[in-house]
């Protein structure tokens, strides 16, 4: 019936209750709202939905305590670590699809993540910390960086959504006034935009949206 | 010419306008307070009695050749009908709308042609073909164009149609793609002036000195043309996408809505409007509504509402304020607690918003109900209908393929007593408001006989799947019937479904 099957990722009773599958829906609406202002003219009223959605869910978390303060590992980190996430995406569009996971590792990943996580276990455990590499173990490498901002840091990433912070490739702000072409103008709004904005409309986006797509559908096949 | 579609024949009937469905076991049901009944899995509503007039088809290559004479069009047409490879993306229609005679029927397509099709007369020879719609006209409204300030593309889709009432021989519709609203006169032509002095019969001039003789041209019958012109372009002042287009009740006015803001128009003036409502945030971070649709009142010039993503309707008056943006009334229903998840909001959200006939109520469209509201109660809906509630369960999976975004549309019939609204696998729904039943009906190449009577469809949520059941995980989530319209005083349906436009009468022996 759907394109995709996600027997996996959600249960097919109601929305997402459990850490993993709430997880499982950021990412997905993260992955929405890039995919958004890469298009020719994205829906506005879509947008929205999708950008409450992850506040939503952001919310939760945080009263949850599954969700920290992004603390860059580094010092200096937090800056690049959004353009090195936009460069990783888009590099990974571009220079065709990555290594395709082992799928008997994806699915053991996925299962194990669960079985780990006893009933009684604060959801937040497994998420708050560990590096990129750790939490999906098995993930091969290059893959796993285009995760790296949806995962561990993802919350992180959230939060730039909404932060006043400039040039971030996540911020509202950013993805909205995109859309409505340069009502937020001026080199920040460029800079968070390179990868995005740069191909013209028309051509390497729609080469990039075909690997882009690639991308996407490991993501939300896993 | 008018372009005649295969014909499939009626019989005669007696014409009943009410709208009755046979006696029946009671279809799934809600409580005016509200809270669902459970769904029924016992056989809906015995037979309908809705027919299929007809299933039109208009793709490109047809109406090209129409305009040739001596061809044998009903040969050409029987081809397209069966040969579904002839359907392009470009030929999706995209929205439905009679006129306030119910004589036309308007249909506009994402390749931003309109096409509109006639109402066969009533004639002595040919009774049994009454109720037939011909194509009458077809020309390209809209075309693509490119924003070359943002680099967009900016789609020739069209977004809604509007007909003007009318007022003297020519037919006036509004038509509307993302960013421009469009005036067409249609008009017909079936005489032409013949006996120039100066041209001769093919319009070439003739040699003044060859005229010996003044004669004074005389108007013969011609052929009948249908001819289309854009009397006005009114461009250029909207930065979000159109979504709705209303007339006003005083003829001379209409407004425009995008996602932000709603602009009011008079027809005589393209280079101005008036902003009247605007919702767009200093800071766009801080945007979290958006408007979905809206509509003027069929009788108060000054009335119009507007709904927006977050399941909430405003009712405005425009003698309040010149930009109204505080409403007069604010209809919101409060959240069910027990049905919370994060799609509560997405799924609230309001895509289509119609004010009854009578002007008494305002019915909302969201992803799995349709709400009918009493002006004069803002708190709540006093009746609510499930479409497909079945769909609660797979919100997350539709979340994820977009369906969830669909945007549905929903109609009253002429004497507000029956609504309808389409669902997935080319269903589509009707209430009926006083005997509360309720029919699901199917628009579809496999029941396009002649007179085929619809058989009611029935959803099988769980458990045993009765013989003509279908069951959830079998819907097909691309056929999406999300634009229907109904005939203003009789029972005559328009349901499109794709590029396929059908249309249904009911059928009361």
């Amino acid at each position: 019936m759907f394109a995709r099957g996600l027997k996996r990722k959600c249960s097919e009773e109601e929305a997402p209750a459990d850490p993993l599958q709430r997880q499982s829906l950021l990412d997905m609406s993260l992955v929405k709202l890039q995919l958004c202002h890469m298009l020719a003219e994205p829906n506005l009223c879509r947008s929205v939905l999708i950008a409450n959605t992850v506040r939503q869910i952001q919310e939760e978390m945080t009263q949850d305590g599954s969700w920290c303060l992004p603390r860059p590992q580094t010092p200096g980190r937090a800056p690049r670590d959004r353009l090195v996430s936009t460069e990783i995406l888009c590099r990974s569009a571009r220079a065709g699809p990555p290594p395709a996971p082992d799928p008997a590792d994806l699915a053991s990943a996925l299962q194990t993540v669960p079985a780990a996580q006893a009933p009684g276990v604060v959801p937040g455990g497994p998420w708050d910390r560990a590096g990129p590499g750790e939490s999906r173990g098995g993930f091969p490498r290059s893959l796993d960086q285009v995760f790296e901002t949806l995962e561990n840091h993802g919350p992180g990433a959230v939060e730039e959504l909404f932060s006043d912070v400039d040039a971030s490739y996540y911020d509202l702000d950013a993805v909205l006034t995109g859309m409505v072409g340069g009502a937020k103008s001026g080199p920040e709004g460029l800079e968070s935009f390179a990868s995005a904005a740069a191909p013209p409309p028309g051509t390497g986006c729609k080469a990039d949206l075909g690997e882009l797509d690639h991308v996407v559908e490991i993501l939300v096949e896993t | 010419m008018l372009l005649s579609l295969p014909a499939l024949h009626l019989q005669t009937s007696e014409h009943h306008p009410l709208f009755q469905l046979p006696h029946g076991r009671l279809g799934p049901w809600c409580s005016p307070t509200g809270s669902p009944a459970p769904l029924s899995c016992e056989t809906g509503c015995g037979e309908g009695t809705w027919i299929l007039v007809c299933r039109l088809l208009v793709p490109t290559q047809v109406s090209l050749l129409s305009m040739e004479e001596d061809i044998d069009t009903r040969k050409i047409n029987n081809s397209f009908l069966r040969d579904h490879s002839y359907a392009t993306e470009a030929d999706i229609i995209s929205t439905v709308e009679f006129n306030h005679t119910g004589e036309l029927l308007a249909t506009g397509d994402k390749g931003g042609r309109v096409v509109i099709f006639q109402r066969e007369q009533e004639s002595k020879n040919q009774v049994h073909r009454r109720g037939e719609y011909n194509v009458y006209s077809t020309f390209q409204s809209h075309e693509p164009e490119f924003d070359y300030l943002k680099s967009l593309e900016i789609e020739e889709k069209i977004n809604k149609i509007r007909w003007l009432p009318q007022q003297n021989a020519a037919y006036f519709l509004l038509s509307t793609n993302d960013k421009t609203v469009k005036l067409w006169k249609v008009s017909e032509r079936d005489k032409r002036p013949e006996g120039y002095n100066l041209k001769d019969e093919e319009g070439r001039l003739r040699d003044p000195a060859t005229i010996t003789t003044l004669r004074v041209p005389v108007l013969r019958p011609m052929d009948l043309m249908v001819e289309a012109t854009p009397r006005r372009v009114f461009a250029n002042a909207h930065t979000y996408h159109i979504n709705s287009i209303s007339v006003n009740s005083d003829y001379e006015t209409y407004m425009s809505a995008d996602d932000l803001r709603i602009n009011l128009w008079n027809f005589e003036i393209t280079n101005q409007s008036f902003n009247i409502v605007d919702i767009k945030p200093a800071n766009m971070e801080e945007l979290t509504e958006v408007i979905t649709a809206a509509e003027f009142h069929p009788h108060h010039c000054n009335t119009f509402v507007y709904s927006s993503s977050k399941g909430t309707i405003r009712l405005c008056d425009m003698r309040a304020s010149a930009l109204c943006d505080r409403h007069t009334k604010f209809f919101e229903e409060p959240e069910d607690p027990s049905n919370r998840s994060f799609f509560s909001e997405i799924i609230s959200s309001i895509s289509d918003v119609k004010f009854s006939h009578s002007g008494r109520y305002i019915m909302t469209r969201d992803y799995l109900t349709v709400k009918v509201w009493d002006l004069n109660m803002e708190n709540r809906p006093i009746e609510t209908y499930q479409v497909h509630d079945y769909l609660r369960s797979k919100l997350c999976s539709l979340y994820e393929n977009d369906c969830i975004f669909d945007k549905f549309e929903c109609v009253w019939n002429g004497s507000d007593s029956v609504i309808m609204t389409g669902s997935y696998n080319n269903f589509f729904r009707m209430f009926d408001r006083n005997t509360k039943r309720d029919v699901t009906l199917e628009a579809s190449r496999e029941n396009s006989k002649p007179r085929a009577i619809l058989k009611p469809r029935k959803v099988c949520v769980g458990g045993k799947r009765r013989k003509d059941e279908i069951s959830v995980d079998s819907l097909d989530f691309s056929k999406k019937i999300l634009h229907t319209a109904w005939h203003p005083s009789e029972n005559i349906i328009a349901v499109a479904a794709t590029n396929n436009l059908y249309i249904f009468q009911d059928k009361v022996n």
